[in-house]
């Protein structure tokens, strides 16, 4: 099992939404967050002067998925995200191994549980 | 019968009076949320209650002894009850205290976000009991300037006050100012100045609206009669003029800033409206329209060049930009009198404006200087950055905000 970690622009996370229950993806954990990459932030203009906003909204999305479906999962997350054939600022997905899954309720564990 | 005219016109010119005075009380409203709009959020409440008290404080003080001071008739209206000539005297006390209210707002959003509460009070209450009502006997009063000289010898003309009110207010600012110093965190090490964004542009542009709003009772109440016709034809043609000053100052300061920053500066396109309506307040009643609209996009340029300089050469912090809109625009409106107004000489504008900077300036200093030994101008670093709602208020203005 992996953990598909996200970071996107918020403005993309509807069109995320709808495209992952498209493939059948069943549960989605959403944080708002600010951070900065690449990117550095950027400059905004307040009575003639700029600043640098530092850190940018983003929003975190989380999904615990098979092995199986971790290819599709990616392909389906950067093309809803990316803006315009690809922008800074679209985002990074992260992967990592996921040992145990466990549902409260009934008490099943690994890939039941998801 | 014409006893009956006479009468009627005394009812409808008290009338009208009474109606404009009400209209620039509303300003007061129009400053509260203009303020409230360009400081951060965590001074919001503290902001609001320096305005409705300072309101409240100058109509009393101008009523103690103030109106008094410029016009007569005895401390505490004692003896100002009685039928005036064309309007009631009541009407004129009231039309005039609003006046008063609105110089010292022009005060609270230059000081805003760092200033004690109540050193800013105390100092509301010399301001409009001495300071103003004084300055206000040598120019509408008539009085000698310290048995010296007379304003009115030189010429001097400021229908609306653009200087006795505008730059009156932005001359006590200024000195506030400089003697308060600038909030934490505007400039860096290197004295670069750095932006603190307003809260909430939407209640500062409901401020600036509803200030427009009131110009036109500021301006056209200012004519003091309305029950002839040639006194509603100058009432009408200050209402044009106003309007069209305010729409001239939006349109300059919005191509300008365009022009200068490479977009559309919502908070100082706002400032450009003020500054239309602060510029053409010293003579509405003698340009045209397309006139005033000149008169007003000038001071929609000026005031952006001043905003600017003033907060990166000068280190003046002024969060709202009342120093620019009030003062330097108020002196371009004192000067743009005798463009249109062939019986205003330039030198009696000059002294004029000078007779009241220097005497509001200086009085002004010195006070914040003597409340600053007594009783502290300055809240300490940490109420500034845990912002003034809390040390001042002791509460917030947007509580659900916070996770309880």
């Amino acid at each position: 099992m992996k953990m598909i970690t996200a970071y996107i622009q918020p403005k993309r996370l509807d069109s995320v939404r709808q495209v992952l229950s498209d493939i059948d993806i069943n549960g989605v954990s959403v944080t708002e967050v600010k951070g900065f990459g690449r990117q550095k932030g950027h400059t905004e203009l307040y009575r003639g002067a700029e600043y640098v906003v530092e850190f940018l909204p983003k929003v975190k999305l989380e999904i615990a998925i098979t092995d199986e479906q971790v290819e599709e999962v990616i392909e389906t997350i950067s093309t809803a995200c990316k803006i315009n054939g690809g922008k800074i600022g679209d985002g990074k997905i992260f992967v990592t191994n996921l040992e145990q899954v466990v549902r409260i309720r009934t008490n099943e564990s690994g890939p039941e549980a998801l | 019968m014409e006893n009956q005219i006479l009468e009627l016109q005394y009812a409808i010119d008290t009338f009208y009076f009474l109606v404009m005075g009400a209209l620039v009380m509303w300003m007061a409203a129009g400053f509260s949320m203009l303020e409230a709009g360009l400081v951060r959020s965590k001074n919001t409440a503290e902001i609001l209650t320096k305005n409705i008290g300072l309101f409240a404080i100058a109509c009393t003080m101008y009523m103690v002894y103030g109106y008094d001071l410029m016009y007569g008739g005895g401390a505490f209206l004692s003896g100002i009850s009685g039928q005036g000539e064309t309007y009631s005297n009541a009407s004129d006390f009231y039309f005039q205290v609003v006046f008063v209210a609105t110089a010292m707002s022009i005060v609270s959003g230059a000081v805003a976000e760092r200033m004690k509460l109540f050193t800013f009070f105390a100092f509301a209450i010399i301001f409009t009991t001495i300071i103003y009502p004084l300055e206000g006997s040598w120019t509408w009063g008539g009085k000698d300037v310290f048995g010296l000289y007379n304003l009115g010898d030189f010429g001097f003309y400021d229908f609306a006050g653009s200087g006795i009110v505008h730059m009156a207010g932005a001359a006590a600012a200024i000195a506030g100012v400089i003697v308060l110093g600038p909030r934490k965190g505007k400039y860096d090490k290197d004295g670069n100045s750095k932006p603190i964004l307003g809260a909430n542009l939407p209640l500062a542009t409901l401020g600036t609206f509803i200030l427009w709003l009131g110009w036109f009772g500021f301006n056209g109440g200012s004519v003091l009669a309305m029950a002839s016709k040639e006194s509603a034809d100058a009432v009408a043609m200050v209402f044009v003029n106003t309007n069209a000053a305010a729409a001239g100052g939006v349109i300059a300061a919005l191509i300008f800033a365009k022009l200068w920053f490479g977009k559309a500066d919502l908070t100082m396109t706002l400032n450009g409206a003020l500054a239309g309506l602060v510029a053409i307040t010293a003579g509405p009643d003698t340009p045209s329209a397309l006139v005033a609209s000149l008169i007003g996009a000038v001071g929609g340029v000026i005031v952006v060049i001043s905003i600017v300089m003033l907060d990166r050469k000068l280190k003046i912090d002024d969060p709202v930009g009342a120093i620019s809109v009030h003062g330097v625009v108020g002196l371009w409106g004192l000067l743009a009198v005798p463009l249109t107004n062939s019986e205003v000489p330039f030198s009696g504008q000059i002294i004029g404006a000078t007779t009241i900077f220097i005497w509001v300036f200086v009085t002004s200093f010195l006070l914040w200087l003597a409340l600053k030994a007594l009783i502290g101008i300055r809240v300490s670093k940490e109420e500034e950055e845990d912002g003034v709602d809390i040390s001042e208020c002791g509460l917030e203005a947007y509580p659900e905000f916070v996770v309880k």
